[in-house]
């Protein structure tokens, strides 16, 4: 990471800053009012749009391989997103990690 | 919390504090892995241990602190990977918004304590009992929220710590840098939850990968605002097409 250790803390604090404000929004200034339909629809689908654009790449494209495709970890992460989807949060981490492992192993 | 503290000899307080405590209970296998991991992902992207654990504490919220950990580390630029982290947190404004009626007549630093304090686990649950238990006095939703919050942020902190002190231990024949993007996968699989989460996520992959070639960070944020309107728009149509006008 190429950080100085005063960016890294100025970072953190923006990012603490603004988490909290986020949080306080409502609940501390902005008391009664509500927000209007089109942005709670829009609101309900952020992390779900985030989130995924932010692991492709690093599912593609691994840093520990060089950047080269490893079908070992597509298949992992695949184990890890059916567990998730149909079972738990923690079960996929397990079966992600898992897969890897084995995986690894025998190959 | 010394309001709360105080009129803990008011056993129904007492109770509801801790009912909120043992509801969260069963998350904690989900926040004490996630730390686990953030501490060990974290001190294998060079931050130290108080680098780590002041990340947990100040911001206390997983996916946003991979979120930016993530971007650091590949080199994005500083504002994109603040950007990317807060966009990751704005659900947290929904939650706000929706715990005004059961909550907003604290004082205002409690207010900001449990603002502080909001973690997904405990506003799901906390959530939940209000609208299970409409009969609750308001004292009552704030020892039990509370209760629920002071279960799993202290976990927190201390998996964090776990972590990262362990971490260094950890040999690279692990691939502990496949971590973070199992964790992310972690949360997202339940999300998908309905066709317009579906559309969003899909939306998300298939952006993410046209916008590869730009630099890190921006193509995440095309996608992913791409992608939250084709959610919300799918489910607009959705409604309209299910007979409202």
């Amino acid at each position: 990471m190429n950080m100085t250790p005063l960016e890294f803390w100025l970072f953190t604090a923006a990012l603490g800053i603004g988490t909290f404000l986020i949080r306080f929004s409502f609940l501390g200034f902005l008391g009664g009012r509500t927000l209007p339909e089109w942005a709670t629809r829009h609101l309900k689908y952020v992390g779900v749009a985030v989130l995924p654009a932010l692991v492709t790449p690093m599912l593609l494209w691994p840093q520990a391989t060089g950047g080269e495709i490893d079908p070992i970890r597509l298949i992992a992460a695949l184990a890890a997103f059916l567990v998730g989807w149909r079972i738990s949060v923690v079960g996929a981490i397990f079966a992600g990690m898992g897969t890897l492992w084995i995986l690894q192993a025998l190959l | 919390m010394s309001d709360t503290m105080l009129s803990f000899k008011d056993s129904s307080l007492r109770s509801a504090f801790w009912r909120g405590w043992w509801a969260c209970a069963p998350f904690i296998f989900a926040a004490v892995p996630f730390g686990l991991l953030f501490g060990v992902v974290a001190r294998n992207a060079g931050l130290d241990l108080l680098e780590t654990m002041g990340m947990s504490v100040l911001v206390i919220a997983g996916a946003a602190q991979f979120t930016a950990l993530s971007l650091l580390q590949d080199n994005a630029s500083v504002f994109l990977a603040l950007f990317a982290a807060l966009a990751v947190n704005l659900r947290m404004a929904m939650y706000s918004a929706a715990l005004v009626p059961h909550l907003g007549h604290a004082p205002m630093w409690q207010r900001a304590v449990m603002a502080y304090l909001m973690v997904d686990q405990a506003y799901a649950v906390a959530g939940r009992e209000y609208e299970l238990n409409p009969s609750m006095r308001p004292a009552e939703k704030v020892a039990y929220y509370f209760g629920a919050m002071l279960l799993i942020c202290p976990l927190w902190y201390v998996a964090t710590f776990t972590g990262a002190v362990l971490g260094q231990a950890i040999p690279p024949e692990w691939s502990l840098d496949f971590a973070a993007p199992i964790c992310f996968i972690a949360l997202i699989a339940p999300m998908l939850r309905s066709l317009p989460h579906i559309v969003a996520a899909f939306t998300s992959v298939v952006f993410a990968i046209l916008f590869a070639p730009l630099p890190s960070g921006v193509g995440l944020l095309f996608a992913a605002f791409i992608a939250m309107i084709a959610g919300a728009e799918t489910e607009r149509r959705l409604a309209r097409k299910a007979g409202q006008p």
